[in-house]
């Protein structure tokens, strides 16, 4: 018996140590932070906390949220999916008495009913860069227009190739997903086929990450080796299709163009790796959501519908009758390192 | 030269034989690892098995506790031939064995490890339906059954990990004790300890023959086999090379008829 | 007489150990400790921290990872661990979910959703058990099959689930001011359920003995590959039943969802103070340690805190957990 009692009370000891230097610990980091109960709330729920894109949108958030004497509480999910932890972070604000909800939805009809019982409970809830099915669920979105963006992709890769006969590659994101979509089809759009037209040769799926769209690329050369248009979904897509392209010797005869506008992709512009990207503003996209909740939380007046963030097509190589702006320019406006 | 001749039977009426195996041979392809052997266990006793390595103490052991199958010759129980069907088939026929290994679950407490496999339900519907455990009624068999041999331990509910290793020991003995109905096996139960938990175990195989439960036990441990055999039955290249006791015979003695230096 | 030098008497030592050892030996009270201790922080930095519905929506919160735990609580006694615990989940609300949308009967299609994860639970014990192959690969092989499966009959894409009985788990009743979802009762129903099986019956007695010691339970005679095949079904159930909880809280199909489950619910598993080794521990510990880590979400994010610190914390609760069972483990060798 006393060697049972002896064990259990030195291991409660040692618990009791390592609890206390927690409390403290804990104390002290959440005494200056904590919110007073006079303070307006602004929510920012992304979809992931790695993505520099999300990044960037955070920071405007803070920035911004700052000068306009706000609270910011951001949150998000821990992957590209992860609904369950998106509504939970918006049940925690809803808890945490927010003010306005900015957030980016991971999958556009998952969140619905905890979207609603925000503006149930009076919270004014606006949609970043993805857009909601139904796109009324929330009080407004503000987003790139992807539809848009994809059009100026596709419109610059068939003007820049000029009379060639096309051979067009697309490198998808994850199928089904809202952006994707939008993007893929305004490519199509633009570039002027449509969905199964025979000059589509191949499309691999990358989840936007480099190196599946490296996979991809070379898997859709070894089919068809005359490919000279491929359509990505983002810039690390571009990037592995690069590579695959290079190692196939065809780097200078593919008209390789992306969207997104993060600086990696800019650079790769420069360089041309990329003949052209469209750049997208997720600072706009914080600035504009957290100026609409000081807005409501000062007046009452909410904002509504979709707000198109806008979006650039950045290229060294302009083409006639399409604006863009160049690198320098997409450098300075650029998001992520 | 067989054992037989050196067989001491008690003076009076003949002791009763619990288990028996007469000429069991086990080859395994050209190795022959019993030629032969025969055994006997007398109620009441503690008959030590030694032999030196290879001389097919092991396999006599598992062909006892229905873990191998002898090639030839047959094996009775209370006079009864008997067939094992694997050592689940020995212990419903009432034989328990206890190995070297502490076969016990040391997260678990006494009693639990005492029922281990063997627990009793409460009685009626939640039982029947339920299947709830008597936890009461195992802990106080349990501790009956540890008065009953003499074995002290801390509390009945306490964790066997909170126990010495001859303490642990003594747990598993106490179950195969506990439910044996025949006869006790156990190889090597103290192989793993140290001396004065020895003691503790020995002691405890010696309550359980008190209770009239014969043991059988394999040792490597001379002094232990002469501090606790009534009989000492001494294994020699796949046969029984003598059965003597502790009163007739020397260790030396032993040792000599193991190494076939000398004959009994 | 030898082993009764230092220990009092048989008769006496039958009584129980006394109320302040019993809670310090209770494995579960360290975990629970820890729970108060950051309640209590909580609720001084910000009052809505204990507002009743603020409570519900932290239950609410650990509805799925509380559940998917259970069974994995389970394996982790048999000294196993599983990763395909939110695959399998998963798999249960596409399944459910598309097969009503294409007209089947909710029920039906639920309960053959719940039918296929308790299968694929079976096909992790037959593997594990059968072939006696690690539960690690082996989950880790279902997690990758699953994964592929699942995107190739959701064709890639979440799709929503409107359907009144699948969502029914997430429907609120209020019992005195305090709401509860039907989902929470599920939850808390087989919380009972599982902790009854685990510590009045053989069956849990058992499960016990084969992750602390699998070959002394061999011995004893307990049918141990069976068991472990009976382990790896009923955690295979429970994530089918998870499934219906999730479809509850979140009416979308997603075969993207819940890719962090397995690490998440091993995390409330070993918080909870059960061994990663197996033998050790138990389910009331479990609930606490998901507890935890949905109140380190809630707690941190009302107090306006970057919830990095939620992993942060997180994860040095884990290393103490796991430290001390590494420490107590050895001082029984």
């Amino acid at each position: 018996m006393s060697f049972h009692r002896i064990r259990a009370s030195a291991r409660s000891k040692s618990l009791y140590a390592g609890l206390s230097a927690f409390g403290l610990m804990l104390g002290l980091a959440l005494t200056p932070a904590s919110a007073s109960a006079e303070d307006v709330i602004v929510g920012l729920v992304t979809k992931t906390e790695v993505n520099p894109f999300f990044v960037k949108m955070r920071q405007a958030a803070e920035t911004r949220a700052k000068e306009k004497g706000l609270t910011l509480i951001a949150r998000a999910g821990k992957f590209d999916g992860d609904n369950e932890g998106q509504v939970a972070a918006i049940e925690d604000l809803i808890s945490a008495g927010a003010k306005g909800i900015l957030v980016t939805p991971n999958n556009s009809s998952g969140m619905l009913d905890i979207i609603k019982r925000a503006r149930e409970s009076g919270i004014l809830v606006i949609a970043l860069d993805t857009a909601t099915d139904p796109a009324d669920a929330v009080d407004a979105t503000f987003a790139t227009d992807n539809f848009e963006a994809g059009v100026k992709q596709g419109a610059y890769a068939r003007k820049a190739m000029g009379d060639k006969e096309a051979v067009v590659a697309m490198l998808d994101g994850t199928p089904g997903g809202t952006v994707d979509t939008f993007r893929h089809d305004g490519y199509l759009k633009g570039f002027g086929i449509a969905e199964g037209d025979p000059a589509i040769v191949g499309a691999a799926i990358t989840n936007g990450a480099q190196d599946k769209g490296q996979v991809g690329m070379e898997n859709l050369l070894s089919k068809n080796g005359d490919i000279n248009a491929v359509y990505t979904i983002n810039e690390p897509a571009a990037a592995g299709a690069y590579a695959a392209l290079k190692s196939f010797g065809k780097e200078d005869d593919v008209m390789l163009t992306s969207i997104d506008g993060g600086c990696a992709g800019v650079r790769d512009v420069k360089d041309g790796k990329i003949a052209a990207t469209v750049m997208q503003f997720p600072y706009k996209m914080a600035e504009m959501g957290v100026d609409a909740i000081a807005e409501y939380a000062a007046t009452g007046d909410k904002p509504s519908g979709f707000v198109d963030t806008g979006s650039e097509l950045i290229t060294d190589k302009p083409v006639e009758g399409l604006e863009s702006k160049d690198t320098a320019w997409g450098l300075e406006n650029c998001w992520g390192d | 030269m067989t054992g037989d001749i050196s067989l001491q039977p008690a003076a009076g009426d003949a002791p009763h034989i619990v288990l028996e195996a007469r000429n069991v041979v086990k080859t395994y392809g050209h190795v022959t690892a019993l030629d032969g052997v025969d055994f006997e266990l007398r109620d009441g006793e503690i008959l030590a098995i030694v032999g030196d390595n290879g001389a097919g103490k092991s396999t006599l052991i598992k062909t006892l506790t229905g873990a191998v199958h002898p090639t030839s010759g047959e094996i009775l129980l209370d006079g009864r031939p008997i067939q094992f069907k694997g050592p689940l088939g020995a212990r419903h026929a009432g034989i328990e064995t206890v190995y070297q290994d502490l076969a016990v679950a040391p997260a678990l407490d006494i009693a639990s490890n005492l029922f281990l496999g063997r627990e009793l339900r409460c009685p009626g519907v939640l039982g029947s339906i339920f299947r709830r455990l008597d936890k009461r009624r195992m802990r106080d068999e349990a501790q009956r059954a540890m008065n009953e041999l003499k074995f002290r331990l801390p509390s009945i509910s306490n964790a066997v990990e909170a126990l010495s290793g001859g303490q642990r020991q003594g747990v598993a003995v106490a179950r195969a004790a506990l439910f044996a109905r025949k006869l006790v096996i156990m190889d090597e139960p103290t192989a793993a300890l140290g001396v004065r938990e020895t003691g503790q175990v020995l002691e405890l195989i010696r309550s359980i023959r008190d209770r009239g439960l014969p043991v059988v036990l394999i040792s490597h441990n001379m002094p232990n086999v002469f501090e606790i055999a009534d009989r000492i039955h001494i294994m020699r290249l796949g046969r029984r090379a003598a059965v003597v006791t502790p009163k007739s015979h020397s260790m030396n003695d032993v040792v000599a008829i193991m190494t076939g230096a000398a004959t009994a | 007489m030898n082993a009764a030098s230092a220990s009092p008497s048989p008769t006496s030592s039958s009584s129980s150990p006394s109320l302040k050892a019993r809670i310090l030996g209770t494995p579960s009270a360290g975990p629970l400790l820890v729970l108060i201790v950051f309640c209590v922080i909580f609720a001084f930095t910000n009052p809505r921290f204990l507002a009743t519905h603020n409570i519900s929506i932290i239950l609410q919160q650990t509805v799925i990872i509380g559940t998917l735990a259970i069974g994995q609580t389970l394996i982790i006694l048999t000294a196993g661990i599983d990763l395909a615990v939110g695959a399998i989940c998963v798999l249960g609300t596409i399944v459910a979910g598309k097969l009503v949308n294409l007209g089947y009967d909710p029920v039906l299609s639920m309960g053959f959703a719940i039918l296929l994860c308790t299968l694929s639970g079976l096909a992790a014990g037959g593997l594990v058990a059968g072939l006696r192959l690690p539960p690690f690969i082996v989950t880790l092989g279902i997690l990758g099959i699953l994964t592929a499966a699942l995107r190739l009959i959701s064709e890639g894409g979440a799709f929503p689930v409107r359907d009144p009985f699948l969502a029914w788990t997430g429907t609120t009743l209020k019992t005195g001011g305090f709401v509860l979802t039907y989902g929470i009762l599920i939850m808390a129903g087989l919380y009972v359920f599982v902790w009854y099986l685990l510590n009045e019956t053989k069956w849990g007695r058992h499960l016990y003995a084969i992750g602390n010691n699998p070959e002394a339970a061999r011995l004893v005679g307990i049918p141990v590959r069976r068991h472990l095949v009976s382990v790896y079904l009923l955690a295979g159930l429970i994530y089918g039943i998870a499934a219906w909880l999730a479809l509850g809280r979140i009416p979308n199909a997603d075969p993207n969802a819940l890719q962090t489950a397995n690490l998440d619910s091993i995390t409330a598993v070993v918080i909870g103070g059960t061994s990663l080794f197996g033998g050790r521990g138990g389910l009331i510990g479990t609930l606490v340690g998901a507890l935890i880590v949905g109140v380190l979400r809630n707690g941190l994010t009302l107090a306006g805190i970057d919830p990095l610190w939620q992993d942060l914390i997180t994860g040095i609760l884990v290393i103490v957990a796991v430290a001390l069972d590494q420490m107590s483990r050895r001082k029984n060798r």
